[in-house]
């Protein structure tokens, strides 16, 4: 099976965003490097809105995501309420 | 919580729709192929492009606030780290040359895709294309502009940051990505989307920007590190984009396949090229390192790569070619690179050094393959020879390659020791090459090629001099012309890190900051 990954920067908004993301998808595995967070999952990976609507304690908008984000990969499927990385392979 | 927004009118899905779809119409003053005519030409054939989608489904006014929110934070920190003397906190002056290297090789090229995707979303009937286009373009003026500006605080303090659009158009190794991209943007509007927005987008640009400005914040450049992830975190977007043209070309005409596929052929070759001087800036311009170019190209190349050439078999697509010998190659083409760099340090507008011992003990830890037994001798060799006083600065010019400009310097794949040629006989011209991808790209459209625009010939032509230069006259020294013409000043912008006008500068500045002396 083919990894799928997201780079997030390293900073006070994404923290816990990482955190959800780890929640939600466990058999991701989480690469600290300087300045920013990979993650990196086999086959699929998943960010939910309520997960870091919880964790944060406030709505958020998962476009948001934008601000932070520095790099993902596989096939990009994003509603209101989730936005999943996967390959087909 | 009590601050509950109120249920959004429209989802998602739903307002892509309607901020996407309808808005063009079938013209009847004009015929549409004349109103759209370079959509055709290539032989692609589309024939439903309302099945156009961006999966991130972001339309402008979404896309103005966070690009807003971006702009915020990025010049919070580029003042900050001005204000703050940031310059100072890098971890070794001799960092500063990969940035000399970035604004001059790679934001003009950012400039250069704002206006190909600008060119190419006009062309362009369907009104999705058409809009992920704009903001494409719109993301990469900004890139321009952001690395220019970040850049610009080296300017006020350090050589070689002067005139870089000067020397795009003039320096012989600054030609190797400027004709990467006006081969793309000369292009059709459907090869400059697999050339750009998949090949380079997709496969290529975290080999850019993730590891090397990981790097950046590694040194203590958080000026680079800032706007290497704010244009990195457009990236995603642009790769999203990249994805979805290539699959929704494919799935709109079986005939697009094979179109397709040399497309990817080519423009993965030709940006793998480009990519030897990132390769040369993570192993050798990045005092403290963080990965090594073979780690990263097997990380974001390989892996990456490897799982989306996957996902793209079902269509029939294969990984492109000349991996085997880019396998290969991984070991040798950085250091490679370095090696002539410091070869033509006298020409160049950044430093260059001999690694120091325990940067040499990395590079042999990291390229146990090769660099023990290919390249840490003759670095080592150079090193003692400059001690002695025999520092030789390479002043013949070198044979370049057709397609890829680069100089003859990348090795037959599996013999290290014996330099690449190829050549071709066209109409009643010899042309030469670096590599079977290079030969291969160039025998597919000659007539394109025939027109490249080579640094080295051009001085031997006589076109590299300022006006009223007499390169008969009596002691004429064509180097100091042709520096005159890059307009680089011999001793202060080019030559060896060590004994430069930055290094004394920087270790003085550095002295100020610490002491009250």
């Amino acid at each position: 099976m083919s990894k799928v990954f997201i780079a997030l920067q390293t900073n006070d908004d994404t923290r816990q965003i990482i955190q959800a993301i780890l929640a939600d998808n466990p058999h991701a595995v989480c690469n600290e490097q300087p300045a920013m967070v990979k993650i990196d999952a086999e086959g699929s990976l998943v960010v939910r809105r309520s997960t870091i609507e919880e964790l944060i304690g406030r709505d958020f908008d998962l476009q948001e995501l934008h601000i932070n984000l520095i790099s993902l990969t596989g096939n990009v499927d994003e509603t209101d309420d989730e936005l999943t990385l996967s390959w087909n392979a | 919580m009590d601050m509950k927004v109120g249920k959004k009118k429209l989802g998602l899905k739903e307002k892509y729709q309607h901020m996407t779809r309808g808005l063009g119409w079938e013209t009847t003053y004009q015929s549409m192929d004349d109103v759209f005519p370079f959509v055709k030409y290539e032989g692609i054939k589309i024939h439903d492009w309302d099945k156009w989608e961006d999966p991130f489904r972001l339309t402008m006014d979404a896309y103005w606030k966070y690009q807003a929110e971006k702009e915020r934070k990025l010049y919070a920190i580029i003042d900050a780290y001005a204000q703050n003397n940031g310059h100072l906190n890098v971890t070794d002056a001799r960092y500063i040359n990969a940035i000399k290297l970035f604004l001059n090789g790679i934001s003009p090229l950012e400039y250069m895709a704002h206006r190909g995707f600008a060119m190419t979303g006009r062309q362009f009937p369907g009104v999705g294309a058409r809009v992920a286009c704009l903001m494409q373009s719109l993301d990469e003026i900004r890139h321009a502009q952001t690395q220019i500006h970040s850049l610009s605080n080296y300017n006020k303090y350090y050589n070689g940051f002067h005139e870089y659009r000067h020397m795009l158009e003039r320096v012989w190794y600054l030609s190797v990505p400027r004709s990467f991209f006006d081969d793309a943007v000369t292009a059709g509007p459907f090869e400059f989307m697999v050339a750009i927005g998949f090949s380079f987008e997709y496969v290529l640009t975290n080999l850019l920007f993730v590891p090397f400005v990981s790097g950046a914040a590694y040194n203590g450049d958080m000026g680079t590190m800032t706007f290497g992830f704010s244009a990195q975190s457009d990236e995603a977007r642009h790769m999203t984009l990249g994805l979805e043209v290539i699959k929704f070309v494919l799935e709109q005409d079986p005939d697009n396949l094979p179109i397709v596929q040399q497309w990817i052929d080519k423009w993965t070759w030709r940006g793998y090229r480009v990519l030897t001087l990132v390769g040369m800036m993570m192993d050798y311009m990045l005092p403290k390192r963080i990965m090594s170019w073979k780690e990263a190209w097997e990380v974001y190349f390989e892996e990456n790569g490897g799982a989306l050439f996957k996902d793209l078999a079902r269509y029939g697509i294969r990984p492109p070619k000349w991996l085997d010998q880019i396998e290969k190659d991984k070991d040798h083409i950085s250091h490679q690179a370095w090696a002539t760099f410091y070869n033509y340090a006298a020409a160049c507008n950044f430093h260059t050094w001999i690694p120091t011992d325990d940067e040499l003990d990395w590079l042999s830890q990291k390229y146990p393959n090769s660099f023990d037994k290919y390249y840490r001798p003759r670095l080592e060799h150079w090193r003692e020879e400059a001690k002695k006083g025999n520092r030789f600065y390479n002043k013949t010019l070198p044979m370049l390659c057709q397609t890829c400009q680069i100089p003859m310097i990348f090795t037959e794949p599996g013999d290290p020791t014996q330099i690449c040629y190829r050549e071709v006989d066209y109409k009643d011209n010899k042309y030469h090459f670096c590599s079977d991808g290079c030969k291969e790209i160039f025998e597919h459209e000659p007539e394109k090629y025939i027109q490249a625009w080579l640094p080295v010939h051009q001085i031997y032509q006589g076109n590299c001099f300022e006006e009223g230069v007499d390169p008969t006259a009596e002691g004429f020294d064509p180097l100091s012309a042709v520096l005159d013409y890059y307009h680089l000043a011999q001793g202060r912008d080019n030559l060896d890190f060590e004994g430069s006008e930055d290094q004394k500068n920087f270790e003085m500045w550095r002295g100020m900051a610490t002491k009250n002396a």
